[in-house]
């Protein structure tokens, strides 16, 4: 177990990168508490799996440096690092039973079969494979084998940090369910330092105590699940983490207060001066029909089972409020209303940081 | 309009799909919905014509169309796995079912346009496909299947490959696209929200077997039974056995729940219980209380999934907000009575 | 999948049963005619029983042909199928110097057998050609036409060359398939190298190894023309394999029963032989 820093990262798969745009990953300056719960969120292409090979050392960086518990491992080799990892697709040895492949990374570092045992025997428990043992590890359907992946990475006493890479992609949309408690539980029995990447808001936010939310090759933000959700600090934090995502509506600044037309919207932040590109953001959780408010017109219910997502337009732009099973839509004269608390201003796309 | 006339499937003598009646309408989709190995894409296949039902009819508009051959149904299919030709571009990819009838160049051109403008791919047309992302080339494949109005669109959990975010804006453009379009649309999701978000009539499938068919909405609330209950429950919906005497329902470990009055006779019945029913704020309706140990809270900041055991079994509560619990703790949340769900010893519906 | 039947469609079948027919089905049952029949010339044929089949398998010539047949085979399958695997592994698996080891390993496959017997009898003699010559030089004394032991060394180092191309093709092809997920994943359990050949590369290339074995178990069991042209069986009769025997007997001695009980037997021989090894390499496929 290690605490991760990453100092002055950058990465291109170039070897002269010359323009922003060759950057796969920019500028990168991250700590990592030891035992933290870690998810990398953001959409195919935005650099979370380079990130993810220069932590486990698959990846050499063009630029920067990568502290485990402030000594530098930038030129180490996986093994060196001592790093456990989750794929995608599961990795299995096939010939081997399932106890031989939770045996494997122990054995190759020579130790003592008395040990092993114990050791498999723990792992085995933890992650529900103890009566499969003795199968053949590629007779196991998905699920198991990726619990097999993640056993060989918990068995090891050495490990830094255990890293996973998309790891519920094969796994049946029911049993994903299961398998995803099973690593949150998993991390609080072990509390050994876990990473994991994926590009599917619900895992990362259930999973994590902080995540690093990545788009084009940038950290955008990094926070608590809950900050993400409250406060997105970046207007595609908002927009890519809840569903469906962040009201984003461009509004007129006057004095650090924000106007749609002409009537005021009252936000927990104010512009600073001088802002251009200014933009009201506000989650469908947090608006609501009122009997005063701003006019807007129905123009599509979406029954979703627990909840509704009304669209409604404002002044010529599309707004999505979310309401309970119960709540009822008014008929006519539909009018809506902004949390306050959790309205924001963004200037191009950033939020305002000035506080009211 | 497709029906389905007692079709049955068997394979070497393992049943796939049961014996199904179905009848699928133009407008608005048909939604199949059940987990992998349902019969979803065997029955998708049966109407396809790809393969032969064992016993049974399939009838398209009014003619028997059983055995026919599927090139000679007008029928397109979009894949999981995102199909295109690798060496053709984009333009030529979307035109291929254009080129097999007599059409005028100029007449492909403007529907292959019109397409991408459509699917919003239009600045990808002189492209291959491997040059696109993943969505662009499901959009792709999807605009080859829709470009030929066809009168049977199947699609086969279009979405489950694609990122996160792109299938919420695909979800809600596709069925924009298919309003205009007079045809049978039918769709296979493992994911409930998928289907309500979509909306039109569902059929829920288990184990090869159609156990629950109508509108969407109307489905989730009132499951026939409870295997179209938990196909339509996500998070599996937590249940319970219970003995129901007078204004009151007694579980096992001397636990019992008021629930005021009811019509339902008094009998052994299984109560179910959506997650996101079961909540740790208490409020005045919320009358009915269980107790139980945490094993894990997933906070996915608007929502606290909270897994617990409660009369030695798993339940899930799914609660607006924030709340943390370490697991071993000890936690407490409330139901209502008016959500409980009541099946008989048959595991039909009789009462909500 | 159901398919529509179209009983037109064994029409477009009909010139390939022909051609089987007259290549194939006819030939075979001629030789079994042959092979239970007697004959003393101007076309006149006896009735003979199971007697050529005894006869052969009771024959020492019989034994011995089959004895030099194993031993081929097997030699070449013990050096052919490492090589080829040690080969494939050090082949490159990116970059453009990949179609330039491609193309490499495909030349030998592309000769003509006989023009592949010529130009080694011609290599190996002893004063003109380079390996001859050369090997003379360095002390040995070498002369494949004279002494058994260099007549074998000369035919299995000539079936190498030839073939071991086919099995680092088959093999190749079995390791570009492996993802790179398995590769690092080795390197994270800290697998040794020995470790990664054993648990990833073999269990993935088992498939093309067990069709790549089969297919040189059966050329080799089968070959002639290579041998017949580089030592035509000897000196002697010490590199006689199976099927130079065969000719011998039908085309040397004109033996016809005798020929084609034992075509019949070497035919079974191989049929038997390559279901037992299909049937051992994929025993454990099924669980």
């Amino acid at each position: 177990m290690a605490r991760i820093t990453l100092s002055n990262l950058r990465h291109s798969y170039l070897d002269n990168p010359v323009s922003e745009d060759d950057w796969a990953l920019k500028q990168l300056d991250i700590n990592w508490e030891d035992g933290g719960a870690f998810a990398l969120l953001g959409p195919s292409g935005c650099g979370k799996t380079t990130l993810l090979n220069l932590i486990s050392g698959l990846l050499v960086p063009s630029q920067g440096d990568i502290l485990f518990d402030g000594e530098s491992v930038t030129n180490q080799t996986p093994e060196e690092r001592h790093i456990a990892q989750v794929f995608q697709f599961p990795v299995v040895y096939d010939t081997m039973t399932v106890y031989d492949n939770l045996a494997f990374p122990l054995r190759n570092r020579k130790v003592s079969e008395d040990i092993i045992a114990q050791r498999v025997a723990e792992v085995a428990e933890m992650t529900d494979l103890t009566g499969m043992l003795n199968k053949r590890a590629s007779g196991l359907t998905a699920d198991g084998k990726q619990k097999i992946s993640l056993g060989r990475g918990l068995v090891r006493t050495d490990v830094n940090a255990i890293l996973f890479d998309e790891p519920l992609t094969v796994i049946d949309p029911h049993l994903k369910f299961q398998l995803r408690a099973k690593l949150k539980e998993l991390h609080s029995r072990v509390s050994n330092t876990m990473i994991y990447v994926t590009h599917d808001q619900t895992e990362a936010l259930t999973f994590a105590d902080t995540v690093i939310v990545m788009n084009a090759g940038e950290v955008v933000q990094v926070g608590t699940p809950k900050d993400l959700f409250e406060k997105p600090a970046h207007t595609f934090v908002g927009h890519f983490i809840g569903s469906p995502g962040m009201n984003i509506l461009p509004c007129n600044i006057d004095n650090g207060k924000a106007y749609l037309g002409s009537s005021q919207i009252k936000t927990d932040n104010r512009a600073t001066k001088g802002v251009t590109n200014a933009e009201i953001g506000v989650r469908p959780e947090f608006v609501s029909f009122e009997s005063k408010g701003l006019d807007v017109k129905i123009t599509k219910v979406n029954d979703v089972g627990r909840f509704k997502i009304v669209e409604v337009d404002l002044m010529g732009h599309s707004v999505k409020l979310l309401m309970g099973e119960e709540q009822s839509i008014p008929a006519e004269n539909a009018k809506i209303e902004f949390n306050p608390k959790f309205t924001r201003i963004y200037a191009n796309s950033h939020l305002c940081e000035q506080e009211r | 309009m497709l029906e389905l006339k007692n079709v049955r499937k068997s394979v070497l003598g393992e049943v796939h799909i049961h014996p199904t009646d179905l009848l699928l309408d133009t407008g608005g989709f048909n939604i199949l919905l059940g987990t992998t190995l349902a019969g979803k894409t065997t029955l998708m296949h049966l109407m396809a014509g790809l393969e032969k039902p064992t016993s049974g009819e399939i009838w398209f508009n009014g003619s028997n169309v059983t055995g026919m051959a599927v090139q000679k149904r007008n029928v397109s299919m979009v894949y999981q796995q995102f199909i295109n030709y690798p060496n053709m571009t984009v333009f030529e990819n979307i035109a291929s079912p254009l080129k097999v009838g007599c059409i005028l160049p100029a007449e492909i051109k403007r529907r292959v346009g019109e397409m991408a403008e459509l699917m919003k791919i239009s600045p990808m047309l002189d492209r291959r496909p491997s040059e696109l992302s993943g969505g662009q080339q499901q959009r792709t494949a999807m605009a080859r299947a829709l470009v030929k109005e066809s009168d049977l669109v199947l699609l086969d959990e279009p979405l489950a490959n694609l990122d996160f975010k792109l299938r919420e804006e695909l979800r809600d453009e596709l069925p924009k696209l298919f309003k205009e379009r007079n045809c049978v649309v039918v769709y296979a999701t493992t994911e409930p929200t998928e289907a309500l978000l979509l909306g039109g009539k569902t059929a829920a499938l288990h184990e090869g077997r159609v156990v629950d068919f109508g509108v969407t909405g109307e489905k989730y609330r009132q499951p026939v039974d409870l295997t179209s209950a938990g196909v339509f429950s996500e998070p599996p919906i937590n249940t319970v056995s219970v003995t129901k005497r007078g204004q009151e329902l007694h579980l096992d470990y001397g636990t019992s729940w008021s629930i005021g009055k009811s019509k339902l006779p008094d009998g052994n019945y299984t109560v179910g219980i959506r997650a996101h029913n079961v909540i740790v704020e208490r409020s005045a309706r919320k009358s009915i209380k269980i107790s139980g140990t945490v094993k894990v809270a997933e906070i996915s900041g608007s929502e606290s999934m909270i897994h617990f055991d409660a009369f030695d079994k798993s339940w899930i509560s799914l609660s607006q907000g924030v709340h943390i619990y370490e697991s071993g703790e000890d936690i407490t949340l409330y139901m209502d009575a008016s959500h409980l769900m009541y099946f008989d010893q048959n595991g039909k519906l009789v009462g909500i | 999948m159901n398919k529509t039947v179209n009983q037109k469609a064994w029409f477009f079948v009909l010139p390939v049963l022909i051609l089987v027919a007259f290549n194939a089905l006819i030939p075979l049952m001629t030789v079994v005619n042959y092979s239970v029949q007697e004959t003393f010339g101007n076309n006149a044929f006896f009735w003979s029983g199971l007697t050529w089949f005894q006869e052969i398998l009771t024959s020492d010539r019989f034994h011995a042909s089959l004895g030099r047949q194993l031993f081929f085979t097997f030699t070449i399958l013990a050096i052919e199928v490492p090589l080829g695997v040690m080969i494939a592994l050090a082949m490159p698996r990116k970059g453009i110097w990949v179609s330039v080891c491609l193309v490499l390993m495909a030349m030998p496959l592309l000769i003509p057998w006989n023009v592949v017997g010529a130009m080694w009898n011609i290599f190996g003699l002893p004063e003109i050609g380079l390996l001859g010559k050369t090997l003379n030089t360095l002390g040995f004394d070498y002369n494949y036409t004279r002494q058994p032991g260099d007549a074998w060394f000369t035919l299995i180092l000539m079936d190498v060359w030839h073939w071991t191309s086919l099995v680092v093709l088959l093999a190749y092809a079995g390791l570009v398939s492996i993802p790179d997920d398995y590769y690092q994943a080795a390197k994270i359990d800290g697998a040794s190298s020995w470790a990664v050949f054993r648990y990833i590369q073999l269990p993935k290339m088992k498939r093309v190894l067990t069709i790549a074995i089969l297919l040189r178990f059966m050329d080799s069991f089968n070959i002639y023309t290579e041998p017949s042209v580089l030592t035509g069986g000897g000196p002697g009769n010490s590199t006689t394999l199976l099927s130079i025997d065969l000719v011998k007997i039908a085309l040397g001695q004109f033996d016809l029963g005798p020929a084609a009980a034992m075509s019949l037997i070497y035919f079974l021989v191989i049929l038997l032989t390559s279901w037992v090894f299909y049937a051992v390499m994929t025993r454990d496929e099924e669980d």
